[in-house]
């Protein structure tokens, strides 16, 4: 079980003021601890920086759209 | 256009006959329509980024925290689920066709077979495991083992709606289209009364498009039947939507009803779908007193990384003294003058074959109901 745990998180180090300042801006939040937080604050900035979807072939577009005025979705 | 979960949409078929047909020399196992469903929405990308049923790590990954075992959010385990007898043959076998009536849906490539514990799958799930709720007593007849791997899709799972059946690469060719660059995407298992109606509306205010996805598929006793919700729906766009900023298509996939891990994993098949929003109501997708009403909506919280943006509602109701529909943010009238959309009381008046009020139901959505002999699922 502990060998399971370690393999799930891992340690990354932070400056000690930024971390007591942390430690009080959580305070009355439901941030249990500094390391939520940070995973919280992270996982949000990761997203942002998501790689973006790449477009259809013209092919496969005319294909679908096709269906589409089929189906009476587009005119 | 908004990237779909995992960034990438995935599309896993081979609908060529040499495919089908080789696939029938492979060996069997036989699948529900529930379950020929789900492989259409794994092959189709509806799911992304799933490749296949789970291996236990992402399952275990699921049921503990909600995500992926690469950390992307993912609430609801995709599983295959099968019998000792199946185990036996599954050790032996690289790969099977997953078959439905007959048909041979899709080829699952054997990565992993392993046991699961219902009990702690339930309680990680649904929050429970009292067999009286329908997701824990659907859970408990499944078979005690799993297996996971990945899947290639061979024909489409057959569907009772094709005039209304969207997937992931239509939709968003569609909403590019349309020209609609913020989408909100609406979830329902519900014939709609008035509140929906509202509900969508203020959303649509505030976005370019509005797709309303019905959920299509396996629901308990006393909910819509699927052909209901889509003849009120229809009745519905025909008097009050207007064309160029609402549109309608069916998802299906069962009623898990787990509530706030629900909602997530609702949320995120809207993304696929390219839905940039997504609404999230009162109990959405409880069941009785299971989870508490804005469990739901707070859950969205803990996932910070989703991708999609919900927007929250709190209940509406008709204020005789607005005269008009509100909540209880923008009126400020007492109890005395409100009356809520209740469903168990639409219910009734539709089983006695009566309009549920104007202020409740609009007529052509009761007339559309009141076709059907009987609209519940029995």
């Amino acid at each position: 079980m502990a060998e399971e745990k370690e393999k799930k998180y891992t340690t990354v180090s932070i400056p000690t003021p930024l971390f007591k300042k942390i430690e009080e801006r959580i305070k009355g939040t439901g941030f249990t601890s500094v390391s939520s937080y940070v995973t919280y604050v992270l996982r949000e900035i990761i997203a942002e920086d998501a790689e973006s979807e790449e477009a259809f072939s013209k092919e496969d577009e005319e294909r679908v759209k096709e269906r589409l005025r089929a189906l009476g979705y587009l005119d | 256009m908004i990237s779909p979960h995992g960034g990438k949409l995935v599309e896993r078929f081979n609908f060529s006959d040499r495919a089908k047909e080789e696939a029938m020399e492979l060996p069997k196992l036989s699948i529900t329509i529930d379950e020929a469903r789900d492989l259409g929405n794994i092959g189709h990308g509806v799911f992304s980024p799933l490749e296949g049923y789970m291996v236990r790590e992402d399952f275990e990954n699921v049921l503990a925290e909600g995500r992926l075992s690469n950390d992307l959010p993912w609430t609801i385990p995709i599983v295959k689920d099968v019998s000792d007898e199946d185990v036996d043959m599954l050790f032996k076998e690289d790969e099977v066709t997953l078959v439905y009536n007959n048909t041979p849906i899709a080829i699952l490539k054997v990565e992993e077979v392993y046991p699961y514990d219902k009990k702690e799958y339930a309680e990680k799930v649904f929050g429970t495991k009292s067999i009286e709720h329908p997701g824990v007593a659907n859970l408990m007849k499944k078979e005690d083992h799993l297996v996971g791997g990945k899947i290639t899709l061979l024909n489409d799972p057959p569907t009772q709606f094709p005039n209304y059946k969207l997937w992931p690469k239509e939709t968003r060719v569609l909403f590019k289209e349309r020209g609609w660059k913020t989408v909100v995407g609406f979830q329902t298992r519900n014939a709609p009364h008035v509140g929906h109606e509202y509900v969508q509306k203020t959303a649509l205010t505030f976005v370019d498009g509005l797709f309303i996805n019905p959920l299509i598929g396996k629901k308990k006793k006393g909910d819509f039947k699927d052909e209901v919700i889509i003849a009120a729906y229809e009745a519905l766009f025909e008097h009050y939507y207007p064309k160029n900023t609402a549109t309608l298509g069916i998802l299906e996939t069962e009623m898990r009803y787990a509530g706030p891990r629900e909602a997530i994993f609702h949320a995120i098949m809207r993304k696929n779908f390219g839905c940039t929003h997504f609404i999230v109501g009162r109990d959405h997708a409880g069941v009785g007193n299971f989870y508490g009403p804005y469990d739901a909506q707070e859950i969205f919280y803990d996932y910070p990384d989703l991708g999609i943006t919900p927007l929250f509602f709190r209940s509406f109701f008709y204020c005789k003294k607005c005269s008009t529909v509100v909540n209880e943010k923008i009126c400020p009238h007492g109890p005395e003058y409100h009356i809520n959309f209740s469903g168990t009381k639409i219910r009734e008046l539709l089983l006695k074959g009566e309009r549920p009020p104007e202020i409740m139901m609009r007529p052509e959505v009761a007339d559309a109901i009141l076709q059907f002999e009987n609209p519940f699922v029995e």
